[in-house]
């Protein structure tokens, strides 16, 4: 059956290469059908490694060495990309689908724009077969064929790990179908309003399931890892966010494009360096070179090939962009107080946020090629990135009224004082009732001030409550993406800076208090589970009238010979109680104290509502009716 | 000329922008990434600054690990060198984190020369190892090829 699907991916290799040659001689008929047809290959080698995962094939070394008959069969599934070259598979697997979706759906009338981009596609589609077949390939038999695997990492079993690679790769890989419509259109020299609005749609395509993604990764995170946060400006989280950032400033520029014909070589520019971050993540993550607290078994050599096809992908692409950028149109003129100039306020900021954001990931590699071993962690991103983004904020809700070309600027003094207003409100609220510190204090009048901003906008453009519900779903999701930022940066600051976090020790049947909260351990027994054993305390929990039962785990899953945490979290409302068990430890007397870390995580159930938002916020706008610029135009 | 200046408006906007956020990384970079110190470079190059953060590795020496009260624990770090640094910390340690296994705590120094950790890693699982300890065994654990091939 594998040999079956490791010929399959042979077949996807050579359909790859043919939608190459024939996308690139502009037959756009021939280059649409073998992109289907590659696609297709490579699903029915991927479904090989599925059935082969889910019926525990012992003899495909890929699953003795990452899966188990114990294991849950969802996690056996699940197990096909919970692994190098598996997710591998899946790359290659999310690139021809992009390619066979291209081939289907896009319309542009310009059929040697649409063979080219196909093209360039398969290229890259067979770059990354190449890697899989010839550097990494899932389709290794084993003889003889052991009885029992290894067991997949324990910490990857679990629901938001399971669906988050396919949501982080449909993501990363989605962003090399708009370096392919970047490259097609520098080919013909034509990056113009036409192309905005197609490259548009796809960058959403890309950038709602990596918002996704990044988002499912962060929320395992914090409740399998056990220490209490939701990001750690790890290489690994930092891989992910510097091709959001990065698609973000994209979305942006592309308006313009789209709008009025301008920022075309940047916007071509964007698009190409969306998917070197994504190529450049991959070469991160698998190759090895930076310490992240996430495990990945890495491997030097596939780095070397990661980082020589990030060299030779991107470089032609920016070869290519140097010598076409000069030829394309400017556009019309605009000043720094209009709509273009607040636009490309905002590329700035996202571009040089995610090159802080680059810079604090590769300073440890520069470092070490300098005899020095370091690591760069959470203050420096909090005195670069924050401040950075921060800054974009407070301007976002004043700028996005601008108008094309010149925007009106006498009632500036408004927002002023509005933004004022907002910052003494919640300060003196801070100080007060609330009582918070001054970060939280203006972390959440900024949070409220982007939520204000985003209704103020619809406002000022549907001007009746009638028009509201017909405002097109383009404003709407603008709308929602910008009021779940304001959410997320309410959630993210309030959680930072308000946190409270105690270790206890505590033997059973006594209490400690913890914000509050009455912790009283009854007892710690233990428990078995379909693949793994594990100690579980019961904590009781009280404040006021409230009480509540928490149960964290450690498990040990014999498998794979490694221990995890399970966390119990109780949510209050307006915060999390959230508890990690330790190790028991016995004293001379022969009595044992349970050590937990407990945190109480205000709001921040609001990181992720504000980032689903945004995800949700540009799925709209992408569902939006298409604009009729053209012809208007014509 | 109105319209002039206005340009240059946002051209100096754009480049105090750009100059705060290079002087920003620049600042961060300095003062924010923590050096890794093995016990043997600690007394090659002398003590890291006293409460700077940095990250001190190597293994935890055996039978130097005491717990004392509350969550608080005492334990011994030692390289191929046969240096050593004495860390206390609280809090949980990692699943993984034993006498005789790789160990990264990162804190800082006090003035009588005692190091805090705020944060301990040890392996994630038995195939993985703090990528910084590959050339900080002690002799012992050298001589114990199984372990130590696998990261």
């Amino acid at each position: 059956m594998i040999e079956a699907g490791h010929f399959a991916a042979f077949l996807a290799l050579v359909f790859s290469a043919l939608q190459a040659g024939f996308g690139l001689k502009t037959d756009r008929v021939h280059a649409a059908f073998f992109a289907k047809l590659a696609f297709l290959a490579m699903a029915f080698a991927f479904a090989t490694l599925i059935w082969a995962f889910a019926t525990s094939d012992f003899s495909v070394a890929l699953v003795e060495a990452h899966s188990h008959t114990l294991k849950p069969f969802g996690y056996k599934i699940a197990g096909t990309w919970g692994n190098h070259e598996g997710s591998m598979a899946l790359w290659c697997l999310v690139g021809l689908g992009f390619g066979a979706a291209g081939a289907w759906l896009l319309k542009t009338g310009r059929p040697a724009f649409e063979a080219r981009t196909l093209g360039v596609q398969g290229i890259l589609s067979f770059a990354s077969l190449v890697y899989l077949l010839f550097a990494s390939s899932p389709f290794t038999r084993l003889d003889p064929a052991p009885l029992q695997g290894q067991g997949l990492n324990p910490l990857l079993q679990d629901p938001a790990l399971a669906i988050h690679p396919p949501m982080l790769y449909l993501g990363y890989v989605g962003y090399s179908f708009v370096f392919a419509l970047a490259a097609a259109g520098l080919i013909e020299g034509r990056i113009d309003r036409e192309w905005a609005k197609t490259a548009r749609n796809w960058t959403l395509a890309a950038f709602v399931p990596l918002t996704l993604g990044i988002a499912l990764g962060s929320y395992w995170a914090y409740y399998e890892l056990g220490w209490g946060g939701w990001w750690f400006w790890d290489p690994v989280e930092n891989a992910s966010l510097m091709p959001w950032l990065i698609g973000a400033a994209l979305l942006h520029s592309v308006i313009v494009t789209e709008k009025r014909d301008s920022f075309s070589a940047w916007t071509a520019l964007l698009a190409v360096l969306a998917f070197c971050f994504s190529m450049l993540g991959a070469f991160l993550v698998r190759s090895g070179v930076l310490t992240s607290v996430h495990a990945f078994a890495v491997d030097p050599l596939r780095g070397f090939f990661l980082l020589g096809g990030l060299l030779v992908l991107g470089g032609a692409a920016l070869v290519l962009f140097a010598i076409r950028a000069p030829k394309l149109s400017g556009g019309p003129a605009w000043v720094t107080g209009s709509r273009e100039g607040a636009l490309m306020g905002n590329n700035l900021v996202l571009t040089v946020a995610a090159a802080t954001v680059l810079l604090g990931t590769l300073f440890p590699l520069i470092a070490e090629a300098m005899g020095e071993t370091i690591s760069v962690g959470e203050p420096y991103f909090n005195l670069t990135f924050t401040p950075i983004m921060a800054l974009a904020l407070i301007a976002l809700p004043v700028v996005q009224a601008w108008a094309w070309g010149k925007a009106d600027l006498s009632s500036l003094w408004k927002w002023a004082l509005g933004f004022a207003g907002i910052v003494a409100v919640f300060w003196l609220a801070g100080l007060g009732p609330l009582n918070i510190p001054l970060m939280a204090g203006l972390g959440l009048a900024l949070g409220v001030w982007l939520i204000f901003g985003a209704a103020q906008e619809i406002w000022r453009r549907a001007k009746t409550v009638k028009r509201l519900p017909r405002m097109p779903l383009r404003v709407w999701g603008m709308t929602l993406a910008h009021a779940g930022l304001g959410l997320f940066v309410i959630g993210a600051v309030l959680e930072t800076s308000t946190r409270t976090h105690t270790t206890l020790a505590l033997e059973e049947g006594k209490a400690s208090m913890i914000a509050g909260w009455s912790m009283q351990l009854d007892d710690v027994s233990s428990i078995e589970g379909p693949n793994w054993y594990a100690e579980r305390a019961t904590l009781t929990a009280t404040r006021g009238g409230t009480t509540t039962t928490l149960q964290p785990e450690k498990r040990y899953y014999p498998a794979a010979r490694m221990p995890t945490t399970e966390t119990a979290i109780h949510k209050t409302g307006t915060a999390d109680l959230y508890v990690a068990l330790g190790d028991g430890r016995r004293d001379r007397a022969g009595r044992t104290r349970w050590t937990f870390e407990v945190f109480l995580n205000p709001m921040i159930d609001f990181v992720y509502l504000g980032v689903i938002l945004i995800a949700l916020g540009a799925g709209l706008s992408m569902c939006g009716r298409r604009t009729r610029t053209a012809k208007e135009k014509a | 000329m109105r319209a002039r200046t206005k340009r240059l408006w946002g051209i100096g906007a754009a480049a105090l922008l750009l100059s705060s956020a290079v002087a920003l990384a620049a600042v961060g970079l300095k003062q924010h990434a923590d050096l890794f110190y093995t016990p043997g470079l600690i007394a090659e190059r002398g003590m890291p600054d006293v409460g700077k953060r940095v990250r001190v590795g190597g293994w935890v020496q055996n039978d130097s690990l005491t717990y004392g009260e509350g969550a608080d624990l005492d334990f011994i770090i030692e390289d191929s060198s046969g240096e050593t640094v004495a860390v206390s910390y609280t809090g949980i340690v990692p699943d993984l984190f034993r006498e005789g296994e790789g160990v990264v705590a990162t804190g800082r120094f006090d003035e009588a020369g005692e190091f805090t950790a705020e944060q301990i890693l040890a392996k994630h699982d038995e195939n993985y190892e703090p990528r910084e300890l590959k050339n900080a065994a002690p002799a012992r654990v050298e001589t114990d090829g199984a372990g130590q091939s696998a990261s």
